[in-house]
């Protein structure tokens, strides 16, 4: 029973509450961008390929089941081959504290946000030419791009394990082997649950490193996809495979969260940094991060030396010819390498804008709205789990029709890009929006805020900083955008992961050393803008964004 | 039976111990007391094998075991945060070290049972680790220890973190179970009370 206390009480929450109109306000634009560039697209898909006779089409071509087949077994392959080689860098990387930790976490963080285009020409040119084409090369990549995954996961959580709980294993009579065996890695499942997912992912929807290296025999759905609708004309088929991926993605991160979910327990008690003691031990932690460095650095080095050699001379002309599309008077390369910069820069810019608006708008629209924000939350994860290829598709087959026939416009293309950056911006700044506490509103209002003057002055501020980074991450996204921009690029406005990769897929020395040399400027521009915006801020949890 | 000899401690620039020695005769129970920081638990670890003193040595029965791997001491350790598995049950705690052993599982069975009616736990084995309250988890952190027989139990702080009417029943427990089943052990706490009432003989530390 409501007495009169209840409702004064009620409304003096209210009345200390922020005003009504405040989230449906913010929630505006994030909800028209995510209905419109993501829920459209995807239901215009959908009944393209909800026709059966478009679904028995699409499956009865021959050469699906090997397409499905590979792409299915180089992502498993690739995963486990991550996860084996990522465990003793994460082993080090979280239980050691030496000289140099943080250059070598950065050393082997910073891949994984380097576009695919680039990690694949960095292959290209490490790898000897008899591995071009095969599915070793597509492994390899694969595994070098994601191993900054399991140390970051499975280290994050390693560092936290109880240095007491494993003393408590060998005074029990635990060699370490058993240690390892029945205590940390039960304790780590979690986290090797989620790395693997993560890496399952990204590889089951790889793109940009199997295009470059895998060759046309070995095509991955999503390869085959773009394949279906740019090559062949076939948009139905390639719709119908694109749900198909987005079926088996959605049925793989359900199962993962629950196997996460079982496997997760509070640990207490404290976790401690060694140092190395012995001169042996000290000669382990030195050999592994030695070999991380040269491991991780190696190809992005080779691939920036590849593009001074012409058979077998040291040579500018790669570099001077880069400004040219022609190759000789008259005969022209067909992508201009310098306005190729340019438009990726241009486009980066305007991505990062649409990105940091929205997912800012969304961000703070998703904390002020407290429980009732989970829905918009995981609205905005959607595109997260959509491969890029598909979120293009889906641009492309819905924005062809007059009156919004946007098909030749130069901007669909960005905007492809801050939709796929969207969820990362969300992602990076909830944390930080999240750990405020409560009591700095309630400070403020003690202080006269209003309501509304409070959330400014303290929610919005505090998340002023932050979204720079993220601003700073989508630009490095769009950077290295290659799925959505293959399907969605129009001739003249080529990105550069884009021209990179026709010129790589060239015959002739020189194409191929301005592929490279294309690929070392855009490594060099994405590795800036990641160490410092990324960098600066250290935002935790921007690290599992990447570029795809 | 345990003597521990000289020994030292630095950690970097800090010294935590300095040519402490100690010795401790079959089925006695010595209490280190001393305000903290003076290196109690750094002994324990260093008899424990978890550290390597800079000088000194460990030696039990007549060897040196200064050298030896944790797991291969046989040297039980109660830790003060009781630090049970917390994906095991307190059946799966318990067995743990009679599983490093490669005990029969019946053998294994057997012992859990007898340690779960020593430690007053009837019927906890099924028990989840969270669900237990902080007296249940140090009874069984206590059994943990106690299984696989150790010939000395080293116990950090044992029953620091319980309300005093618990904390009282429980140094009389303990007292009661270390003279049951003989056990030799080595005691460190800042509550001279607790170790008169658990151990023969105390020593202070940092005077």
């Amino acid at each position: 029973m409501a007495g009169p206390v209840d409702r004064d009480r009620a409304a003096l929450t209210r009345a200390n509450a922020l005003p009504r109109w405040l989230v449906p306000a913010l929630a505006a634009l994030p909800v028209v961008v995510l209905a419109g560039l993501y829920s459209w697209p995807l239901t215009t898909l959908l009944t393209r390929v909800i026709r059966p006779s478009s679904i028995g089409d699409a499956l009865h071509l021959p050469g699906l089941a090997e397409v499905v087949w590979f792409t299915l077994w180089q992502s498993v392959v690739s995963t486990l081959l991550t996860l084996s080689i990522g465990f003793v860098p994460a082993y080090v990387l979280a239980r050691y504290r030496f000289v140099g930790r943080r250059v070598l976490l950065a050393i082997v963080t910073v891949p994984f946000m380097l576009p695919t285009v680039v990690v694949g020409a960095a292959f290209l040119a490490v790898l000897p030419s008899s591995w071009h084409g095969t599915a070793r090369a597509v492994v390899v990549a694969h595994v070098f791009f994601n191993v900054a995954v399991v140390v970051r996961l499975v280290g994050a959580m390693w560092a936290v394990l109880p240095t007491d709980l494993t003393a408590a294993a060998r005074t029990l009579g635990a060699s370490p082997a058993q240690v390892l065996r029945h205590v940390v890695l039960p304790l780590l499942r979690p986290s090797l649950w989620a790395a693997a997912t993560v890496v399952f992912l990204f590889t089951f929807t790889s793109f940009g490193a199997v295009r470059l290296l895998g060759g046309p025999a070995h095509p991955t759905l999503e390869v085959e996809i773009v394949r279906r609708a740019t090559q062949l004309g076939d948009v139905d088929g390639a719709a119908v495979l694109s749900m198909l991926q987005l079926l088996a993605l959605a049925g793989v991160v359900w199962w993962s969260a629950r196997a996460q979910r079982r496997g997760t327990h509070a640990l207490g008690g404290s976790s401690h940094w060694r140092h190395a003691r012995s001169r042996r031990e000290s000669w382990s932690v030195f050999t592994v991060g030695a070999a991380i460095a040269i491991v991780m650095s190696v190809p992005l080095l080779v691939m920036a030396s590849r593009s001074f050699r012409l058979g077998d001379r040291w040579t500018l002309a790669a570099w001077r010819k880069l400004g040219t599309a022609e190759v000789r008077p008259g005969v022209s390369l067909g992508v201009d390498p310098i306005a190729s910069l340019l438009t990726s820069l241009r486009f980066a810019a305007v991505a990062a804008v649409i990105a940091a608006l929205v997912g800012g708008l969304a961000a703070l629209a998703i904390a002020a709205a407290g429980r009732r924000g989970a829905l918009l939350d995981i609205g905005l994860m959607l595109p997260l789990g959509t491969s890029a290829v598909t979120v293009g598709l889906g641009l492309l087959i819905t924005f062809d029709t007059a009156p919004f026939d946007w098909r030749g416009r130069w901007w669909l293309v960005p905007l492809g890009h801050a939709l796929v950056a969207i969820p990362f911006v969300v992602r990076a700044l909830l944390p930080v929006l999240r750990a405020i506490p409560s009591d700095q509103r309630a400070v403020a209002a003690t202080l006269g805020a209003s309501p509304t003057r409070a959330w400014l002055a303290i929610d919005v501020r505090r998340v002023l900083r932050p979204l720079v980074a993220a601003s700073g991450l989508a630009a490095a996204i769009s950077l290295g955008e290659f799925g959505a921009t293959t399907i969605l690029t129009r001739a003249g406005t080529e990105t550069m992961p884009i021209a990179i990769a026709r010129l790589l897929g060239r015959a002739g020395e020189l194409p191929r050393a301005q592929g490279f040399a294309l690929a070392t400027i855009l490594l060099v521009v994405t590795a800036v803008v990641i160490i410092i915006v990324v960098g600066a801020a250290e935002q935790e949890g921007l690290f599992d964004a990447r570029s795809r | 039976m345990l003597a521990v000899v000289d020994i030292t401690v630095r950690f970097g620039e800090i010294t935590v111990l300095e040519g402490m020695s100690l010795e401790l005769a079959g089925g006695e129970v010595v209490a280190l007391v001393g305000p903290s920081g003076v290196g109690k638990s750094t002994l324990l670890r260093v008899v424990a094998g978890l550290l390597r003193p800079d000088a000194g040595s460990v030696v039990l029965d007549g060897k040196d075991i200064t050298a030896l791997p944790t797991h291969q001491r046989n040297i039980g350790l109660m830790f003060q945060n009781e630090q049970l598995f917390p994906h095991m049950s307190v059946t799966d705690n318990i067995a743990f070290g009679l599983r490093m052993q490669h005990q029969s599982r019946t053998a294994i069975a057997g012992r859990v049972t007898e340690l779960l009616q020593l430690v007053g736990l009837d019927g906890f084995g099924e028990r989840d680790i969270d669900r237990l309250s902080g007296g249940e988890a140090k009874r069984v952190a206590l059994a943990r220890a106690l299984a696989p027989k150790p010939v000395v139990l080293l116990l950090d702080e044992p029953l620091t973190g319980l309300d005093r009417e618990l904390h009282d029943r429980l140094a009389i427990d303990l007292a009661a179970l270390l003279r049951a089943t003989g056990t030799t052990a080595l005691l460190v706490t800042h509550d001279a009370e607790e170790a008169a009432v658990i151990a023969d003989r105390t020593v202070t530390m940092g005077t």
